[in-house]
């Protein structure tokens, strides 16, 4: 009986489409710090939503008001049309760690990892199903390490490790994913594989909540985006959105951004600019460099322009 | 041949030996179902201070003719306030906080054994004393492994996942500050019942080595757990028999063994040993040389 009414409890909560509702959230710590003050958004299913901000902006604090680690002080999450604690107790949420957190000399292997994420689906004991298992082999052939299933999961490299713990949140079978920095300290290769594969998750109707410092590939897959400073400053579709004042009013003084333009940048008359924006990192910018492919195309002077160069201008 | 195996069979014909044996195999089980958790979260030494704070709570039990596990429990609860009320009112970091609430109260256990040297033996409790041990005694130590076991063979995934990463834990809906909180308790009670077979000085080699030993043999939690079970029973019940031979201390001699199997790991484990670690570095030396010869003879080819 128990058990049925709890099957019947899931199917519901998967049929339900995904969703994230913040509603005037406000987080006061213990310490009388208030790190998130009337933050509202809302988010659909079938949407990859980027979570942008300085350090200090209250993005881990959303992400922890969203997985239930802080009480709102004031305001409400919810998932799916659910209180937290009900949808996270549902498997409704998935969450993919930043790497940092996680003891990497561990003696579990790449497949103990991503059985993990089926523990929510297992009774008490946790002992896994024939299910179990076939979820795990699915979510390892999708981030492609089937191979290294058997390895120590401090053996693998950063990208490899960041795809184990996208495995582990495919397992668990969330239609909510959030993804703390997935692309801090992985290779290009790597990332264009996650991307692809939140693009895939997106048109499988999963809702995706990224928090990323990487400024240049948001425009690139998120279709919204939440911009965030204590307070939610803007939120909305990408294209709307992610505009050079909203960037600007995001990240105040903190944001490096200078634009390369007129006689600084070529010889002619030409008034278009190059708009550089970046947050922490310091992004090298080539101009003028002869194409590879042509290579009298252009015979004008090539000139290097560094953004250091730029930088140390202003 | 005959009489050199009735003379070894003969601690099975003593009451007093098989009941050492079994209760030093069990809590010697238990305490190495935890060392696997200790020593992965750097932990270890927490095991060390439980050992020596709880003594006098012991002495006091023993002066009073209570039970010894109510009076440790007291101590254990004492030596935490100690700590939280030193850290909280000084700015000493937390090592030199431990070190100075358990020898403080390790300290006062001996002053209190060598005030009563009639109800309490100082020896007993430093260095345990399962040959001699009181039927009541041994049924505490009993229950207490015994009910530490069945929790924790329900709960050993759940510890797993919280101590490898306590965010996701958290993320899934495991309770991971209770879940903690069990474990600590857990640790303390079985401190309490290795007390009386290893002493206080040695309750930390049984919450340590067994883990520590394991996990140079393998890279998967569940044989972890095993492997160091397997070890912890095996030592504690051979160490027992032993010391009927030896007229020693059982824990001397059930840590010994475990150190000498720790020794063996630690040359002989085929991945994570001394000896496999040279064995690769040689083939790696050797691939290198003959790459680069194989170069050389390219290129005057």
């Amino acid at each position: 009986m128990m058990n049925r009414l709890d099957t019947v409890k899931r199917g519901e909560a998967v049929a339900r489409p995904a969703s994230i509702a913040v509603n005037d959230l406000t987080v006061t710590y213990p310490n009388g710090f208030t790190a998130v003050r009337d933050a509202s958004f809302e988010l659909g299913p079938g949407s990859i939503c980027a979570l942008v901000g300085v350090n200090g902006s209250g993005k881990s604090t959303v992400f922890k008001a969203i997985m239930g680690f802080v009480t709102p002080t004031a305001g409400q999450v919810r998932l799916c049309g659910l209180p937290v604690e009900k949808a996270i107790s549902q498997n409704i949420v998935a969450y993919v760690p930043q790497s940092e957190d996680v003891d990497w000399n561990f003696p579990v292997l790449v497949e103990d990892v991503v059985m993990m994420g089926r523990y929510g689906h297992m009774n008490f004991l946790r002992i896994p199903s024939k299910k179990d298992r076939l979820k795990v082999d699915e979510a390892l052939e999708r981030v492609n390490m089937s191979a290294y299933r058997k390895r120590q999961i401090g053996e693998l490299s950063g990208g490899q490790k960041k795809r184990v713990f996208l495995a582990r949140a495919l397992a668990q079978e969330g239609r909510i994913i959030l993804l703390d920095e997935p692309f801090t300290g992985i290779d290009v290769t790597t990332e264009t594989a996650i991307i692809n594969l939140l693009r895939d998750l997106r048109e499988a109707g999963h809702l995706m909540l990224v928090s990323t410092h990487n400024l240049g590939s948001v425009p690139d897959f998120c279709d919204q985006v939440v911009l965030l400073n204590r307070t939610v400053l803007a939120a909305g579709p990408t294209a709307s959105t992610f505009t050079q004042e909203n960037l600007e009013r995001t990240f105040g003084g903190v944001l490096r951004n200078f634009e390369l333009g007129g006689h600084a940048l070529h010889e002619d008359d030409d008034a278009r600019r190059i708009n550089v924006i970046t947050d922490d990192e310091r992004p090298l910018v080539f101009y003028g460099v002869k194409s590879r492919k042509k290579k009298n195309a252009k015979k004008q002077d090539a000139k290097k322009k560094t953004a250091k160069n730029q930088d140390a201008d202003q | 041949m005959s009489a050199l195996l009735a003379e070894l069979a003969v601690p099975f014909t003593y009451d007093y030996m098989w009941k050492a044996m079994w209760v030093s195999a069990l809590v010697g089980a238990v305490c190495a179902f935890l060392s696997c958790y200790l020593m992965l979260k750097g932990w270890s030494l927490m095991g060390d201070a439980l050992g020596h704070s709880i003594v006098p709570g012991v002495a006091g039990a023993y002066i009073i003719g209570a039970p010894f596990a109510a009076g440790a429990f007291f101590a254990g609860i004492l030596a935490a306030l100690g700590m939280a009320f030193v850290k909280q009112h000084s700015r000493l970091r937390e090592d030199a906080t431990i070190g100075l609430v358990f020898t403080t109260l390790f300290a006062l256990g001996l002053l209190m054994a060598s005030l009563h040297p009639t109800s309490v033996s100082i020896q007993t409790i430093v260095l345990g004393n399962i040959l001699a041990i009181a039927d009541e005694d041994a049924l505490q130590v009993v229950i207490i492994a015994a009910a530490s076991f069945v929790v924790l063979a329900f709960i050993w995934k759940d510890l797993m996942v919280t101590f490898f990463d306590e965010t996701y834990a958290r993320g899934i809906g495991l309770k991971t500050r209770t879940l903690k909180l069990v474990f600590f308790t857990l640790l303390s009670a079985c401190t309490v019942a290795a007390l009386q077979t290893v002493g206080a000085c040695l309750v930390i080699a049984l919450v340590v080595t067994p883990g520590a030993t394991a996990y140079l043999l393998t890279d998967r939690f569940n044989r972890l757990l095993v492997i160091a079970v397997a070890i912890g029973t095996v030592t504690s019940f051979v160490g027992a028999y032993l010391s009927f031979f030896l007229n020693g201390a059982t824990g001397g001699i059930i840590v010994t063994l475990q150190t000498l199997i720790f020794l063996a790991a630690f040359y002989l484990a085929p991945k994570h040993g001394v000896l496999a670690a040279r064995r690769k570095a040689r083939v790696a030396r050797d691939r290198a040389l003959a790459e680069s010869k194989s170069a050389s003879v390219a290129e005057a080819a």
